[in-house]
C-alpha cells in the first residue's frame, strides 16, 4: 500500500528546509523499499512548526514538525499506526490548538490540498461559488457580496459590494478586475500563502467579480519579491485554462504581472500606472478607478484576500459570512503573527479578537522569551501599540479609534530591547526610500523627518524637535496624495506618544562620558 | 563586468510581447533576465520599438528598484531590513554578513562573486530574520547561515 506524505512547498517552509526533507523522504523510502507518494501542499501557516510533514493514516492525517532531514527515518516506520510518542508528533493537524481556535473560510484549503491539482480543489469545495454566481446572475451575485458585509482586506476597509456596484453601473465596452497582490507590508504574508497554497481560489474569486460587474479581463499584480508565488500562480493559470475553467469559452482571461520592487505600487492607482508600463506614481482621485481605472476603463481593484474570500461567500451565502465578526467588520480576517513571536503564523478568525489574546495567548509571547514591549499592527504605516492598549479588538473601527489601523492584518511583535526612536526613524526613512515623489509632503517631509528624529536621537533640543516632528506628521497626514505619506504619521506618532521615554535622550557628548 | 547587449535578441523579446496591453515592465524584466541589466542602449531601443520617448523609458527604468543599470555579481543576496526582521535582530545579522564580505549595501565583491542588497520584506515574517539567495528563500537565519551563504556564493 502506498502511504501518502504531505510536505509544504510554501516559500516559508522551503526557507527552513522543506525541499531537503522531501528529498530525504523519497530517498529513505527508496532505500527501504517502502512505497510512498509525496504531495507538495501549501502551508497551514504554523510557521514555527515548519517544515511540518503530514502522513495519511486510516484515522486521518497526522502531523509532525518541525522535521529536519535527519528525522526522516523515524517518520518512515513500517506499518501504521504512527508512534504518537514521537517527540515531533503533533497529532491531527486540526487538533493543534493554534488551528483549532481558527475559523478558516478563506484559507480552508491552504496547506490541505495540492495547489496545482484542479481535482483536489474541486473535491474540497472549489468551484461551487462560481457555479452559484452563474445561476444567480450578475445582479444577485453583486447583492450577495454587498449583504455579506465584506470590506477591503488590503487595509482601507472599503465595502467591496459598493465598489463592484460602481463598476457594474459604469458603461464601457471594456472593464477590468485587478487583483492587488503587491503585499509589501512587513509582517504580512497572507497573499503569498494563498497564491502558493490555493491559487484556484483567487481565479474563482476574480471570475465571480468579472461576472458581477461585466469585466472580461483580470490582472494579478504580484510583487517580484515573491518568485515562488509568481511561479505557482502562473502555473495555476495555465492549468485552469487547460482545464476549461478559465480563458477561451469562459468569457474571462487572467494575466499575471510582476512588480519591480516599488512598495508604493501597492497603492491602487500607482499599481494601475505600473501595469500600464509607467512609473508607479500615485494618481489624484477623483476620478476613482471604478470610473476611470486601468487604461482609462472602469476597474475593480481589490486586495487578493478580498477576492479569494468571495467564492466562500457565494458558496455558503452572504448571511453565513456576515454571521461572523463584530460591528461593521463582518466575516473573518487572516491575521498574520510575525516578528519576535513564539507561535508565528496565519490565524484566520472572526473580527473581535483582542490584540492581547493574539499576542499573548495565540502567539505565546516573544520568541526570545523577553517581555513584549510594542506591537506594530498593519505594516510599516501602522501604529505601534503598547501593552496598555492590548484590550483593542481586531476591528476596523476599534483600531481607528485608537489612532491605528488593521491594514492587511500583519502583527509584528517586539520585545523590550526595541528602541522606539529608531523605529520612528525607520518609518520616516522607509517613506523617503519608497516615496513616488509626486507630492511634496511625502517626498520632502519624510527626509526632513529622518533628519529631525536623528537630532532627537543625538539629544539635540529634544522638545523643540519633537514639536517639529509632530508638525511634519500633521502636514504629511493631511497633505499627502496617498497613504504612504499620509499614514507614516501612525508609526511615528504612536511611538512618540506611547513610548516617550525613548525620545528623551541626553546629548550624545554627555552620554559618551 | 562588461555590459551585454544584443539588439537582435532584444528585438525578439519585444516581439514576444506584441499585442500585450502595457508591455514595458514585462519587457524590461525579460531584458534584464537576458542581459543581466538594462544597459544604456536599451533605452533608445525601447523608445523606438514602443513609440514612446526616451525620457519615459528612462523614467520607468530608474523608478523601480529592481532594474539594474549594470549587471550584479554571479550571486545576488537580498537581506530583509523590514520591521519583522528588525524585531529578530536582523540588522545585526545583516551587518555581520556585510562585514564577512567586506561590503556595504548594494556592493559587489571584487571577484564578482556576490552582490548584497537590501530588501523590504520577503513575506517570511514569522521566521525572521530572512533572506533570498538567487531567488531561493532562507529564514530563521543564524551564525551557521552566514557560513552556508559564504559556501554557496564561492561556488
Amino acid at each position: 500500500m502506498t502511504t501518502r506524505f504531505f510536505v509544504p512547498r510554501d516559500a516559508a517552509a522551503r526557507a527552513v528546509g522543506a525541499d531537503k526533507v522531501a528529498t530525504a523522504l523519497q530517498e529513505e523510502a527508496q532505500r527501504r523499499g517502502i512505497e510512498i507518494e509525496i504531495v507538495r501542499t501549501g502551508s497551514r501557516g504554523l510557521f514555527w512548526l515548519e517544515p511540518m510533514v503530514e502522513v495519511e493514516t486510516p484515522g486521518g492525517r497526522i502531523a509532525f514538525g518541525p522535521v529536519r532531514p535527519r528525522d526522516v527515518p523515524g517518520l518512515l516506520v513500517v506499518g501504521i499506526p504512527i508512534d504518537a510518542n514521537d517527540p515531533l508528533c503533533l497529532g491531527r493537524p486540526d487538533d493543534i490548538p493554534f488551528l483549532k481556535r481558527q475559523t478558516r473560510l478563506t484559507f480552508a484549503r491552504c496547506g490541505v490540498v495540492d495547489p496545482l491539482l484542479l481535482a483536489d480543489w474541486r473535491a474540497h469545495g472549489g468551484g461551487r461559488g462560481l457555479e452559484r454566481a452563474r445561476s444567480l446572475g450578475p445582479a444577485k451575485t453583486l447583492e450577495e457580496v454587498t449583504r455579506s458585509g465584506l470590506r477591503g482586506r488590503g487595509g482601507a476597509g472599503f465595502p467591496t459590494g459598493l465598489k463592484w456596484q460602481t463598476v457594474a453601473d459604469a458603461s464601457a465596452d471594456r472593464k477590468y478586475i485587478v487583483c492587488n497582490a503587491d503585499e509589501g507590508d512587513s509582517g504580512t504574508y497572507a497573499d503569498r500563502m494563498l497564491l502558493e497554497g490555493d491559487p484556484f481560489a483567487l481565479i474563482e474569486g476574480m471570475m465571480i467579480a468579472g461576472l458581477a460587474v461585466g469585466a472580461t479581463k483580470g490582472f494579478v499584480y504580484i510583487r517580484s519579491e515573491y518568485p515562488d508565488a509568481v511561479r505557482t500562480f502562473e502555473h495555476a493559470v495555465l492549468l485552469a485554462e487547460a482545464g476549461g475553467l478559465l480563458g477561451t469559452g469562459t468569457g474571462f482571461d487572467i494575466e499575471v504581472r510582476v512588480g519591480a520592487g516599488a512598495y508604493v505600487c501597492g497603492e491602487e492607482t500607482a499599481l494601475l500606472e505600473s501595469i500600464e508600463g509607467k512609473r508607479g506614481q500615485v494618481r489624484a482621485k477623483p476620478p476613482l478607478p471604478a470610473h476611470k481605472g486601468l487604461f482609462g476603463q472602469p476597474t475593480v481593484v481589490n486586495n487578493l484576500v478580498s477576492l479569494a474570500t468571495v467564492p466562500w461567500i457565494l458558496a455558503e451565502g452572504a448571511e453565513s459570512y456576515a454571521a461572523f465578526g463584530m460591528g461593521r467588520s463582518r466575516g473573518t480576517m487572516p491575521i498574520q503573527l510575525a516578528g519576535n513571536v513564539r507561535h508565528g503564523g496565519l490565524f484566520e478568525t472572526a473580527f473581535g479578537v483582542t490584540l492581547g489574546e493574539l499576542v499573548d495567548e495565540i502567539g505565546g509571547g516573544t520568541r526570545t522569551g523577553r517581555p513584549v514591549r510594542a506591537v506594530q499592527v498593519g505594516g510599516p504605516l501602522g501604529a505601534y501599540f503598547p501593552r496598555a492598549l492590548f484590550d483593542t479588538a481586531f476591528d476596523y473601527e476599534a483600531f481607528t479609534a485608537r489612532d491605528g489601523l488593521i491594514g492587511h492584518g500583519g502583527v509584528v511583535v517586539f520585545d523590550d530591547t526595541v528602541d522606539m526612536a529608531h523605529q520612528a526613524r525607520f518609518a520616516m526613512d522607509f517613506c523617503a526610500l519608497e516615496s513616488c515623489g509626486k507630492c511634496t509632503p511625502c517626498r520632502i517631509g519624510s527626509t526632513r523627518g529622518v533628519e529631525t528624529i536623528d537630532k532627537i536621537i543625538r539629544g539635540e533640543r529634544s522638545a523643540t524637535n519633537l514639536e517639529l516632528v509632530e508638525d511634519l506628521c500633521q502636514t504629511m497626514k493631511f497633505g499627502s496624495l496617498c497613504a504612504l505619506g499620509g499614514f507614516t504619521s501612525y508609526p511615528v506618532m504612536s511611538a512618540i506618544r506611547h513610548f516617550p521615554e525613548d525620545f528623551d535622550r541626553p546629548p550624545v557628548s554627555a552620554a559618551a562620558e | 563586468m562588461s555590459l551585454r547587449w544584443d539588439e537582435a535578441e532584444a528585438t525578439e523579446i519585444v516581439r514576444r510581447h506584441e499585442g500585450r496591453e502595457g508591455p514595458l515592465l514585462p519587457i524590461l524584466h525579460e531584458l534584464q533576465a537576458a542581459f543581466g541589466s538594462v544597459p544604456e542602449p536599451a533605452i533608445s531601443f525601447l523608445a523606438a520599438a514602443l513609440n514612446i520617448t526616451r525620457a519615459e523609458v528612462h523614467g520607468v527604468v530608474s523608478f523601480y528598484h529592481d532594474f539594474r543599470r549594470e549587471p550584479a555579481g554571479r550571486h545576488v543576496l537580498k537581506l530583509c531590513r523590514a520591521e519583522a526582521c528588525q524585531s529578530m535582530d536582523g540588522e545585526a545579522f545583516a551587518r555581520r554578513v556585510l562585514d564577512r564580505f567586506n561590503l556595504d549595501w548594494g556592493g559587489t565583491t571584487p571577484d564578482g562573486s556576490v552582490t548584497v542588497e537590501p530588501v523590504y520584506c520577503l513575506g517570511l515574517c514569522a521566521s525572521a530574520p530572512s533572506a533570498m539567495l538567487d531567488g531561493e528563500p532562507m529564514a530563521r537565519l543564524n551564525s551557521e547561515s552566514i557560513d552556508e551563504i559564504a559556501r554557496e556564493v564561492s561556488r
